[in-house]
């Protein structure tokens, strides 16, 4: 495991906390300890004021109007994609799509890009540790067009097996995809040797980056993939906002999907010209509201600085791991060297929904069950688990409150 | 034997009892773990409540024109609960069953448990044991 880098001591999780006006409710007359971030972050009161003043003063339909209040709707939409190209480092705005989220952008790539590609006997390349939406979309489309989907196997500790994926690699392969860190067992993966190894051979690369964005530095063009997606709503945004950067030399390369207004040059009956960039996967009136809360999360995040919230959670991540290693009969499920943001374990003999329930009893807030990986729940021959996933506002009082309430939880339901 | 009623007021004077969550909910856990092992052959997929996360088996039989259930869940507090709703409706006639109001699980405070939203397969199993019971009902 990471050790933690140092927190500098600008840092204050109580001035963070302060930001989040829904933290300071009970929950069964408790405390809130709202460990469940890697489902939705909460928002900060930046981000809410942000969506309540586009409401109040600026709210027009963008791209389409020549008055004031179009244009200012239209300016704050593009410099939120402004806002994204530069917290992910792509190269150019004109790189970054937004889309409803990362379960979107997964789709918009199966239906845009790797449709045309994809023959009978081609091959798509996910990993053991895939969320269902980064699995369904390129099994559907293996399915229909009589291509196959190779998984690449999990290590018993929660890391890919590298000479298993390397083994993948042929001609065949039309895609790679894969988690930068897996919603269940925590494991940042190398997505960068991942890519290059795919590219070596002429693959290319999507990255399901929304378990990374929230937690760490997530730079495309160190990565070098062609695809990279992450949702607003788990990093500090709104729902229903969602990124898919796509490297600008695959543009060429990508059909129309969604068509509808908003994406065309010109209009026949006969015949459309639709417009270069992202505005082209963008059809209809799109998530304005969204797109700029989600440009402030980012603002947010930023002026904590991405390594600050890392080392934050690193160390949020070390200390809980310990105090759950004091449980005998706790089992962590996922001990790769390098995690971000996730714990998750079970008690031996003890299903995960008895302990969540009796957890949210005492106001701790945790997620139960398959988190949408449910090959991964066959791998480990468990019918879930509970997983404890943290935000920049979670605290080590936090955590040893879960760890009092879990020790409760042991001793009732053992 | 007692009504349904009846022994739906009985289970709200036992939890009338608890003033503390913990009491309530190690009580439901005792119950899970005392209800009757359910028949191995009888825990088959197709007698699957699939509820989201804890699974729950139920069979349904009927003798001498009462319903009689026998249910299991992989999940603790699920199968307490699911032994309460067994202790209510099991032994009674189709009819009895179907028009049972239930509504004492929201009287003894565990109505999160029966929300659609809830995940766990509760809402789901009352529905199949009262539609079991109109089954049977409709064979004889």
């Amino acid at each position: 495991m990471n050790t933690p880098s140092s927190i500098p001591v600008t840092f204050s999780v109580t001035k963070v906390r302060a930001d989040f006006p829904i933290l300071t409710q009970s929950v069964n007359g408790k405390p809130l300890v709202y460990f469940d971030s890697g489902a939705t972050a909460q928002k900060p009161k930046q981000v809410i004021d942000a969506i309540h003043a586009y409401y109040s003063s600026y709210n027009a339909n963008i791209h389409r109007g020549v008055h004031h209040l179009s244009q200012v709707a239209s300016a704050a939409y593009e410099n939120a994609r402004k806002k994204v190209q530069k917290h992910l480092n792509a190269a150019d705005e004109n790189e970054i799509i937004f889309t409803a989220g990362t379960t979107a952008s997964v789709n918009l790539i199966a239906e845009a890009f790797l449709r045309s590609r994809l023959n009978p006997g081609d091959e798509v390349v996910i990993t053991g540790m895939e969320h269902h939406s980064n699995i369904l979309p390129w099994q559907q489309l293996c399915h229909e067009k009589n291509a196959t989907l190779k998984v690449v196997s999990v290590n018993d500790d929660g890391s890919l097996d590298m000479n298993h994926f390397a083994s993948l690699l042929n001609s065949k392969v039309k895609l790679v995809s894969c988690t930068h860190v897996s919603n269940t067992l925590g494991t940042i993966n190398p997505v960068k040797e991942i890519t290059s190894a795919a590219h070596a051979m002429g693959i290319p690369v999507f990255i399901d980056g929304a378990q990374a964005v929230p937690h760490m530095k997530a730079d495309v063009q160190e990565i070098g993939c062609d695809f990279y997606a992450f949702s607003g709503h788990k990093v500090y945004g709104p729902t229903g906002i969602g990124v898919c950067y796509v490297k600008q030399s695959r543009y060429s390369e990508m059909s129309t999907w969604q068509t509808g207004g908003g994406t065309i040059k010109t209009v026949t009956f006969e015949k459309t010209e639709y417009v270069d960039g992202p505005l082209k996967y963008e059809a209809g009136t799109p998530n304005i509201e969204g797109a700029i809360g989600l440009g402030y999360a980012l603002d947010y995040i930023n002026a904590i600085g991405m390594e600050v919230i890392a080392a934050h959670e690193q160390e949020l991540l070390v200390y809980t791991t310990q105090r759950l290693h004091e449980f005998e009969n706790v089992e962590i499920i996922g001990n790769a060297e390098h995690k971000a943001g996730v714990i998750s374990f079970n008690v031996k003999g003890v299903h995960p929904f008895d302990v969540g329930t009796i957890l949210d009893q005492q106001g701790i807030a945790v997620r139960t069950g398959h988190h949408c990986t449910q090959p991964l729940m066959q791998r480990y021959n468990v019918p879930g688990t509970v997983r404890v996933s943290f935000g920049v506002y979670n605290t080590k009082d936090d955590s040893d409150r879960l760890i009092a309430a879990l020790e409760k939880a042991i001793k009732m339901l053992s | 034997m007692a009504t349904i009623a009846e022994t739906e007021n009985e289970i709200v004077e036992d939890f009338a009892m608890f003033d503390q969550w913990d009491d309530k909910y190690q009580y439901i856990i005792d119950l899970g773990k005392t209800l009757a092992p359910m028949n191995a052959e009888w825990k088959t997929d197709d007698r699957l409540i699939k509820g989201c996360q804890s699974r729950v088996w139920l069979y349904t039989e009927l003798k001498d024109g009462k319903v009689v259930y026998h249910a299991d869940s992989d999940a603790i507090i699920t199968k307490g609960i699911v032994a309460l709703m067994v202790r209510v409706l099991s032994e009674h006639t189709p009819k009895e069953i179907v028009d049972a109001p239930l509504d004492f699980i929201e009287k003894i405070g565990l109505k999160e448990h029966l929300s659609p939203t809830r995940a766990n397969g509760l809402l789901s199993m009352v529905k199949q044991m009262k539609l079991d019971a109109l089954a049977l009902t409709a064979k004889n």
